[in-house]
């Protein structure tokens, strides 16, 4: 059976197709305003790439943001339980999982057998979300793909203070105005966020093996941010 | 969902009638008092005075949805954004007279106010003595971090009698101690009524919800004391009782019991209820309305006036984050809840402050704890979308846990 799973973010929309236990393909837009339009567009781009047809499709479950603006999902179901499933349909020994979204970031328990046990999310503020880092990206003139890498050259991070997406944009500019090299401030920003991210781990009690999921994990400087602030090596999807 | 209970609309009634007396206290030659929620209410009840709650007034104020627009009022006249929104509610009110009540609330005589539930009380009620150029009885109580002293004893009992001397000063009147009696034998006879009507939730499933708590609530804040309160929970008793026999559940179906922890979120009271309805789950009890029974256990019978002191000390809000947290431990098991709803109240620092530790402390629960970052009235501190993912996730892990 062809089953479809299609998770309609804050920002992205993104569709995977399973065939079995195999993936069939992939693919990924941004939202724009309307989560309803941008989940036709992303069906019907996916099947034409997968070259299917809708009748091929056995079930659809639809999860994030706009799951519910899915009329021709079978099921909607939160993020929290389709990153459990995910991480332990591919990597069936890790026990917490650490997820960056756009508006979201989320801290899971798996117990042994995959099921969720307890999870946390931040609070109402943007700080510590993927926007964060987006919006920081586009302060240090970098490629959002770059950023990590950026962060990586850093000797000596500067210390970024403000704990708020809008406060530290300008702490940012100010600390280019002193003259600090892009590589610190950006590693700094990393910090930043791996810290506020690490202090929501804490919360709800690390469990290793730690995994991330999502977007962000491919950020290797946050990563590597995260993996020293909770001494833990930090496993990332093959995805 | 199950029909509404038919003693609401007799509440509504009595809360009409208590209104409209206040309104028009000055031509019946009897003076109002604006008193906290936790305030010793029942001195005022002796003496025929008419307790005002700016607080029961906000919480109208949010179930209205004028909270949001009534605090950029008064942040406007230079309150900060963090302050209490009853606190900004009622600032506002008294200026503009906005109001779901036409008018606004009665202007007072006079204001007592007890720091038994805040800080924020006192500063609250200093500003509006000098608005309405009134006297102002502070009952200050003393913070039960571990135990009640036999200093904090005789600190609470010493104010009980100024506050007797004061209530005399400024209605020129002796104060009854015989009717105070009656008055104190029928306050103690309503938050036992009141306990019972919370523990008809104890079946299953519960004849009632939280949000039903939250408005029958209304009578044992306002009127305790009076006659009136008794006899409504006894009918309301009768009627959930009658349903438990009947095996009439409030939530159709109801699978999961829950248990909710701070005030309500007011504006969002008939949105909260059928999204959790939606997921067969009943909040079955909650933190908040336990608060006006709490204390039943330290209120002498025979001696209401040398015992509600402490009382009036140990309530939910004035005690240690231990006590509160053992508080909760006992409804998980005494109501059988499968989660915990915890809701960060930005007005309310007492309540929210201590919500980490008692996760903390809850440990060996084994419990989901959800926590719903929101405000009692302001609904710009609130954001469907981020509540609902929450709450939808909270009850798959739930439902996740059952199997």
């Amino acid at each position: 059976m062809i089953s479809l799973g299609i998770d309609i973010g804050s920002l992205t929309a993104k569709a995977v197709l399973l065939e079995e236990n195999n993936i069939l393909e992939k693919h990924l837009i941004p939202v724009g305003y309307n989560s309803k339009k941008a989940g036709d567009k992303l069906f019907d781009e996916l099947l034409q790439k997968a070259g299917i047809r809708q009748e091929d499709i056995g079930k659809i479950i639809s999860t994030g943001y706009g799951r519910n603006s899915i009329d021709f999902a079978d099921r909607a179901v939160t993020e929290i339980i389709c990153h459990g499933k995910g991480i332990y349909f591919q990597m069936p020994h890790i026990r917490t999982i650490i997820d960056i979204g756009g508006q979201d970031s989320k801290v899971i328990v798996l117990d042994k057998n995959g099921n969720v046990a307890n999870f946390v999310m931040n609070d109402k503020c943007a700080a510590g979300t993927g926007r964060f880092l987006d919006v920081m990206a586009r302060a240090m003139e970098t490629e959002i793909h770059e950023f990590g890498l950026l962060a990586l050259q850093s000797k000596n991070p500067s210390k970024i203070s403000s704990v708020c997406t809008v406060f530290a944009e300008s702490e940012i500019i100010s600390l280019v105005a002193k003259g600090e090299n892009r590589e610190d401030i950006t590693s700094g920003i990393h910090l930043s966020i791996a810290r506020r991210i690490a202090s929501m781990v804490k919360r709800l009690g690390m469990i290793p093996p730690v995994a991330m999921s999502g977007g962000v994990a491919l950020n290797v400087g946050l990563v590597d941010a995260l993996e020293n602030i909770l001494e833990t090596k930090i496993e990332t999807t093959p995805f | 969902m199950a029909e509404r209970l038919k003693a609401t609309r007799k509440m509504k009634s009595i809360m009409k009638w208590y209104y409209i007396e206040a309104k028009y206290a000055r031509y019946i030659g009897k003076k109002v008092a604006w008193i906290t929620s936790g305030g010793p209410v029942e001195p005022l009840i002796a003496m025929n005075i008419i307790p005002v709650y700016p607080e029961n007034h906000g919480a109208m104020i949010g179930a209205s949805k004028m909270g949001g627009r009534m605090s950029e009022f008064a942040e406007g006249l230079g309150y900060s954004s963090d302050v209490c929104s009853y606190t900004k509610n009622d600032i506002t009110s008294s200026i503009t007279k906005e109001s779901p009540i036409k008018g606004g609330l009665p202007e007072p005589d006079m204001l007592i106010c007890s720091n038994n539930i805040c800080g924020t009380v006192l500063k609250w009620y200093e500003i509006q003595a000098r608005r309405f150029n009134v006297p102002l009885f502070i009952y200050d109580t003393p913070f039960v971090h571990t135990e009640f002293t036999d200093e904090a004893r005789g600190y609470v009992n010493e104010q009980t009698k100024e506050y007797i001397k004061f209530l005399e000063k400024h209605t020129g009147k002796k104060f009854n101690y015989k009717k105070m009696q009656k008055v104190g034998k029928l306050s103690l006879e309503a938050m036992r009524l009141w306990k019972n009507v919370l523990e008809t939730a104890e079946h299953k499933p519960s004849p009632m919800t939280a949000f039903d708590a939250f408005f029958h609530l209304a009578l044992i804040v306002t009127l305790r004391g009076k006659k009136v309160v008794v006899k409504y929970y006894r009918e309301l008793l009768k009627e959930l009782e009658e349903r438990n026999r009947n095996n009439i559940g409030a939530v159709d179906n109801e699978k999961y019991r829950l248990l909710w922890d701070n005030l309500p979120i007011w504006f969002r009271m008939r949105w909260l209820s059928e999204k959790f309805a939606s997921h067969q789950a009943a909040l079955v009890a909650d933190t908040y309305t336990q608060a006006w029974c709490g204390v039943i256990d330290y209120i002498d019978e025979n001696d209401f006036l040398g015992s509600m002191g402490e009382a009036y000390t140990r309530i939910h809000l004035n005690v240690g984050v231990d006590q509160m947290a053992d508080a909760i431990k006992r409804f998980i098991k005494q109501y059988d809840v499968d989660g915990l709803v915890m809701h960060s109240n930005r007005s309310c620092k007492p309540y929210s402050f201590g919500q980490y530790d008692i996760q903390n402390l809850l440990q060996d629960e084994d419990i989901p704890v959800l926590m719903i970052e929101a405000d009692m009235t302001d609904e710009r501190k609130f954001s469907e979308s981020q509540a609902e993912a929450r709450i939808d996730a909270f009850m798959e892990v739930i439902k996740q846990r059952r199997k």
